[in-house]
């Protein structure tokens, strides 16, 4: 019983000296945290995303605490986090369009083979040391190894057949897969204007014809046709300017290899 | 005692050195890739539907970090086009439709007496006949000793051949002693050093009393025996087993006084010289379990790898991998039709067997790669950074000195992709230092 005792007394006089040694302490060595901060903080995603282009939403916050950093930049969170956040700086919430991302490739195994079998790590820049940047017939050809896939947060990559495709129900425009994308096929399209060509071939027609069904040949149908006047074909490939088109979708449908597509 | 390196391993040899040399008859179409050095492509001083010689100069450009390429048949040329290469992707080519003549170029006459005593003489001849270091790396010749003059006060002449199958440089220490010899003297005489020392392994040794009956010391050689083990041919690996000086991280052999060149480089040096021969052919190993015998075929560059293996009996099963150089080393290639280069020491054909992969290979922390990397690395280590895409750390473990010998990869219980990994490693660095560049202009 004694022991007990003097067991309990001494953990309870070395609980208090600790107690007050920490209360002490938190007082002297007291951190200032902008309130601002905190309150901006909770109305962020949280995902810790990095598409605001800050590490993490940690960064973002203190950034825009400090008045640094525009208050639409939570993609994860869109309108309705840029509102509040708005609301807590007392500034307009401008418009902050949202993106998605586009993987300018079509090359799925039905449309371009392989061209030889990759062995060696999961890891499309690992892949891109052998047979000219791809496994595939067409050497611009998404390789397929799921870089972009363990890159994105939100579960919105996919690699499917061979070939990356996005569910832009879920992406929320963040771009860590165009960053990951070491062949660079992953571009952000503004969520109105989602008519572009899936190729990244900067081939001659005759060349991309033999290596891939559906690839861009260049054949300039759609920049004659194109009433906005969006579309200009260089080096071969069709490239549609987004602040220009009006997503009409007449080129998708005059393109003799169907390689522009309309979502 | 022989010399040696620490760590290292000792793969299955696969060596078949007593099969003799048989020369393939040149395809009847050769295609000469203008990019067959490190450095600045050729430009191509050729047209479309002109007739070349044998031994004529093709291609050249005068970056100082290039060598030239020559046609290795004589008969017109037919296109001017990109065509597979060897090492993956596409590469600007003369394609030669072989005549069948063989008429030579007189365009390089042999040196004169006085000429093969001058150092700048030679220089110019090695670099005319488009020399490149024909082990593997083919780094241009001439510019590496023009770079080690003054500096370098040990010439080292790698006879290691320490890859498995390869016999090539093996057949020219055995089949031409007195010529390599006379190769080494004017590399040596060429680089400003009194001696060279020519480090060969003890498994070669009817290669190394040959050389010896020749007498070395009379050409400034002395011939160094080292012990059979891989990567004993690194650049790195014959500097500390021959002279004992270790290369300081991120450093090259011209740093601690060292020069090394290849067997097969010195054997080229030799024939530009002395008979006015550019690289136009060389001993390319064509063997592999898809083989239905191994060949030692005097080959033509350009020749493509379907005609040759069909040149050396045929396939006896299909091959399903093919490599180029030694299987620790080498490089896969991805296109059957793909021409041989200057630096292709063999033509590997494997089957399945060989080609054996896991699908998710896990690390299981034994560290049987830390103990045989010859670079004293920490492979281990190295493979989490690089799956993490850890750049800094990577840095921090020393990557760039990696100098891909396989090695760990071929040690390792778990078979982790290693070297290939390393090999990503080294070229995501290589771009991140670029893009700081970029951001730094800006």
């Amino acid at each position: 019983m004694k022991t007990i005792l003097f067991s309990v007394l001494v953990l309870a006089v070395l609980g208090g000296v600790f107690g007050a040694l920490l209360s002490f302490a938190s007082k002297i060595f007291h951190v200032e945290v902008d309130p601002k901060q905190e309150q901006v903080r909770s109305c962020l995603a949280g995902a810790n995303c990095g598409g605001c282009g800050f590490p993490g939403c940690d960064g973002y916050a203190a950034a825009v605490a400090k008045g640094e950093a525009p208050v639409n930049r939570c993609v994860a969170g869109g309108a309705e986090a840029a509102e509040k956040i708005a609301e807590i700086m007392g500034v307009s919430a401008g418009t902050s369009e949202k993106k998605a991302a586009f993987v300018a490739c079509s090359g799925c195994t039905e449309n371009t083979g392989e061209r030889f079998n990759y062995s060696g790590p999961v890891d499309c820049r690992a892949a891109m040391l052998f047979g000219g940047k791809s496994s595939k017939m067409c050497t611009f050809a998404c390789i397929g190894l799921g870089n972009c896939e363990r890159a994105c947060k939100f579960g919105a990559m996919h690699v499917e057949n061979g070939a990356a495709k996005v569910d832009v129900s879920k992406c929320v425009g963040c771009g860590a897969c165009a960053e990951a994308c070491p062949k660079s096929l992953i571009k952000l399209l503004p969520d109105t204007q989602r008519v572009y060509p899936a190729c990244s071939n900067t081939d001659k027609g005759a060349l991309v014809m033999k290596v891939c069904r559906v690839g861009c040949i260049g054949c300039k149908k759609c920049e004659r046709e194109c009433e906005a006047g969006a579309i200009t074909v260089t080096d071969n490939l069709a490239r549609i300017d987004p602040a220009k088109c009006t997503s009409c979708g007449h080129c998708a449908e005059i393109c003799p290899r169907k390689i522009i597509t309309t979502i | 005692m022989a010399h040696t390196f620490k760590g290292g391993v000792h793969p299955n040899y696969m060596k078949a050195p007593e099969v003799p040399v048989s020369v393939i008859a040149p395809p009847p179409q050769v295609v000469i890739p203008l990019a067959q050095h490190i450095g600045a492509p050729c430009i191509p001083i050729v047209e479309v539907g002109a007739y070349v010689t044998m031994g004529q100069k093709i291609g050249d450009n005068p970056a100082p970090v290039s060598a030239p390429v020559h046609a290795s048949v004589s008969g017109r040329v037919v296109a001017i086009e990109p065509r597979p290469y060897p090492m993956g992707g596409t590469s600007m080519s003369v394609v030669i439709e072989n005549d069948g003549l063989d008429t030579k170029c007189d365009a390089l006459e042999p040196l004169t007496e006085e000429q093969l005593k001058d150092p700048d003489a030679i220089l110019e001849r090695i670099r005319e006949c488009g020399i490149v270091g024909m082990g593997g790396a083919m780094f241009p010749t001439a510019f590496k000793i023009r770079g080690g003059i003054g500096k370098v006060d040990r010439l080292i002449i790698n006879g290691a051949e320490c890859e498995p199958y390869l016999n090539g440089d093996h057949l020219t220490m055995k089949l031409f002693p007195e010529e390599l010899l006379k190769g080494i003297e004017l590399v040596r005489i060429a680089s400003g050093v009194d001696k060279a020392y020519y480090g060969i392994e003890v498994n070669k040794q009817d290669a190394i009393s040959v050389l010896k009956a020749h007498y070395p010391e009379k050409y400034g050689v002395e011939i160094v025996s080292e012990k059979v083990k891989y990567p004993q041919g690194g650049e790195k690996m014959q500097v500390k087993a021959v002279t004992g000086r270790e290369v300081k991280p991120g450093g090259l052999p011209s740093g601690v006084g060292c020069n090394v060149v290849s067997t097969r480089t010195c054997y080229a040096v030799y024939q530009a010289c002395y008979e006015g021969r550019p690289v136009i052919d060389r001993i390319v190993t064509v063997a592999g379990s898809a083989m239905k015998q191994t060949v030692n075929a005097l080959t033509r560059v350009g020749t493509p790898f379907a005609y040759l293996a069909e040149q050396c009996g045929g396939f006896a099963k299909t091959p399903r991998k093919i490599v180029l150089g030694g299987p620790m080393m080498g490089i896969c290639a991805t296109d059957i039709n793909a021409p041989t280069v200057k630096g292709t020491s063999g033509v590997l054909f494997f089957t399945e067997k060989e080609d054996r992969n896991v699908k998710e290979p896990t690390c299981i922390h034994c560290g049987k790669c830390i103990s045989v990397c010859p670079m004293r690395l920490e492979p281990m280590f190295m493979y989490m950074y690089y799956k993490k895409g850890d750049l800094d750390m990577l840095k921090k473990f020393h990557v760039t000195d990696c100098f891909e010998c396989g090695s760990c990869a071929y040690n390792c219980p778990g078979r982790l992709p290693l070297t290939h990994a390393f090999k990503t490693a080294k070229v995501m660095l290589q771009e991140q230092v670029v893009r700081e560049k970029e951001a730094a202009a800006k």
